[in-house]
């Protein structure tokens, strides 16, 4: 065999190769999401569990839901609030990690301790750290003058405490990530602006900011993503679970697609508004694979 | 600008080596740089020789301001150094693997010295412009690093360490990347332009016909120690010690006991002779490279020197020969402390 050219015999063998393969994944993935994707288009009786097509009736709903418009808008806060501040926080603790210090590698554990903790076991710390009477932030806010708030139980302070939290945990990943970027730029660019009469700021702007950018791009795209599609940590740190935080302050896509799935059975409504968020999600990802390609530089 | 450097020491204490050079990683508490003293003057380009590890490459990231020495003294002109960092020392470095900014072009390589002195626009383009022609590099302002071969990359460096008019030139090892024809056209450049700019340049490197050919002057190190300086001929000429005789010349120097004393012999200067002299002995090995026949000669003491004759000879291997000397072309060292002896 040569290689160069597909045979139909050779191209018959690949296929008879790949067949389970295939079957599985046809079976459990492939399937459901074409079948979602028809779901979102009907409803379903609850009585006799008949299928009804409606056409774009669930999306018609969902444009006047002013539950799903809190569920967007909340969405795009957290992704807002969570992913930027995450990267540039892990980027300043990356840079400290990186020196040559005593210890660097027990503070590298350390950190990349919360990646590796249940986002249970953290949700209930936090949930202790955000405690009205007993919390550690609101202790630490008196010394800067500021009068306790209930971070947790109040509709308006919910969605920031969702976000510190949320912040917070990302930072070991980002943190990993970003060393290991590090760890391959040529340590001789730094003694290069140095002399050049760079400070120490001119030689992060110029030689690890734009060499880190794969990984920084990387975390974007990652963090995005991930934070589009939020929900177990909003399921964990507020208790009771019925409703997405106080008064359904934190509602989130993810967690009106839940609540409709599960609280009103409405299978369509709910997979209706998935399709909702995969789209949005779709166009953001090549966004940023768009605006990536002119600021981020390969070797 | 003439430097001095007086009684430059740099002792290094263990882990901060082994990461920032990955070459020459040194054991801990090593002391790279052992009071060093000397004047390089204005205008003139410097080898510092020496096997790795002898500290040459520690003692130019401390005339760069890279590190700081643990004692002894660093003056440009007429001005302490010692304490000024790297950023502010004003002076150009030209780095073994090139260290361009792999994400900016060639203009903004050249331009970000200058940027960092904040230099206004119109003015740093035009020096930019007048570094690139004097480094032949016009045509590729606007590729990037990866694009460019190595002696291109090579050129860019050196722009970009010129383009802000520095007093002093460091060059780390700069021709080591690159092959052996393109390091003899860049050995060339480097000295054209050097010359043409008539900026004061420190040259490391471990070749010593590299040091030979480019520079005014050598220092020779070894171990952290200044074992010579001096013109490239008169290091050739008259080594100090056996180290220096031994390092500098290929096919190197030929080393003999004589008389209780370390006799060294280049190889050009024995002769063919008809009765027994200096040294007899059968050819052990014959090979001809272009006009020069090389061969090497062992004695029945099983002592071997190289020598040059003429490539037209009837010798052949096995054949007994005897090579004679002039008196004055004998280097003699004291075996003990390796010094040379016997002259004045």
């Amino acid at each position: 065999m040569d290689g160069t050219r597909p045979t139909l015999l050779g191209t018959l063998k690949a296929y008879i190769y790949l067949l389970p393969a295939l079957l599985v994944l046809g079976t459990f993935s492939i399937y459901p999401l074409f079948r979602s994707l028809f779901m979102a288009f009907t409803t379903v009786h609850r009585r006799t569990l008949e299928v009804e097509e409606v056409g774009l009736h669930n999306f018609r709903f969902l444009m006047d839901d002013p539950r799903f418009a809190l569920a967007l808008r909340n969405t795009f806060t957290f992704v807002l609030g969570v992913v930027p501040v995450a990267i540039l926080i892990s980027l300043g603790i990356a840079v400290l990690l990186n020196q040559k210090i005593r210890g660097a590698t027990f503070f590298r554990s350390i950190f990349f301790l919360p990646f590796v903790t249940s986002t249970i076991a953290i949700a209930m710390v936090w949930n202790w750290i955000f405690h009205e009477r007993h919390g550690l932030l609101n202790y630490f806010l008196g010394f800067v003058g500021v009068d306790p708030r209930p971070w947790i139980d109040h509709p308006d302070h919910a969605m920031t405490a969702l976000i510190i939290m949320s912040i917070w945990s990302r930072l070991g990943f980002n943190i990993i990530i970003l060393l290991a970027g590090m760890q391959t730029i040529d340590k001789q660019l730094y003694l290069a602006a140095k002399v050049d009469g760079a400070s120490a700021w001119h030689r992060f702007k110029t030689v690890t900011v734009p060499l880190l950018s794969p990984s920084i791009f990387f975390l974007t795209v990652m963090g995005v993503i991930g934070s589009f599609r939020v929900f177990g940590e909003i399921y964990a740190l507020f208790p009771g679970g019925a409703t997405a935080g106080p008064a359904n302050s934190a509602l989130t896509v993810v967690y009106y697609v839940f609540q409709r799935f599960w609280d009103d059975r409405n299978f369509g409504l709910a997979t209706a508004a998935a399709l909702v968020l995969f789209v949005i999600i779709l166009c953001f990802t090549l966004l940023q694979f768009w605006v990536g390609k002119k600021l981020v530089h390969y070797k | 600008m003439d430097v001095h450097l007086k009684g430059l020491t740099m002792a290094f204490d263990g882990h901060e080596t082994a990461s920032l050079f990955k070459r020459g990683s040194a054991p801990s508490k090593v002391i790279a740089v052992n009071n060093f003293s000397a004047t390089i003057k204005s205008g003139e380009m410097v080898s510092l020789l020496g096997p790795s590890g002898c500290g040459k490459s520690t003692t130019l990231m401390l005339l760069a301001g890279l590190y700081r020495p643990t004692s002894g003294q660093i003056i440009f002109g007429g001005e302490d150094v010692t304490r000024i960092d790297a950023e502010k020392r004003g002076i150009g470095m030209v780095f073994q693997n090139y260290a361009l900014y792999p994400h900016l072009t060639v203009r903004k390589n050249i331009l970000f010295p200058l940027k960092m002195k904040k230099v206004p626009k119109a003015e740093a383009n035009k020096k930019m412009e007048e570094m690139a022609r004097l480094v032949q590099i016009e045509h590729l302002l606007d590729r990037k690093p990866g694009q460019l071969s190595g002696g291109q990359q090579q050129r860019v460096a050196i722009a970009r360490a010129l383009v802000k008019e520095p007093k002093l030139l460091l060059l780390d090892e700069p021709l080591s990347n690159l092959d052996a024809r393109l390091r003899l056209e860049m050995r060339e450049e480097i000295r054209r332009i050097q010359l043409k700019v008539g900026i004061t340049a420190v040259f490391v490197t471990h070749d010593q016909e590299e040091a030979m050919s480019i520079s005014d002057r050598i220092m020779l190190m070894r171990d952290g120690i200044l074992q010579q300086e001096c013109h490239p001929q008169e290091m050739y000429r008259k080594p100090v010690n056996i180290f220096a005789a031994e390092f500098i010349g290929s096919p190197p120097i030929n080393m003999l006991d004589r008389d209780g004393q370390r006799v060294g012999v280049r190889p050009e200067h024995f002769t063919l002779s008809q009765e027994q002299d200096f040294f007899t002995g059968k050819i052990s090995h014959l090979e001809t490279i272009g006009r020069d026949t090389l061969i090497r000669v062992q004695s029945a003491e099983n002592e071997t020197v190289r020598t040059f004759v003429d490539g037209n000879t009837t010798l052949k291997i096995d054949d007994t020969c005897h090579l004679s000397v002039k008196p004055e072309n004998i280097h003699r060292f004291n075996p003990a402390t390796g010094e040379r002896v016997g002259d004045a």
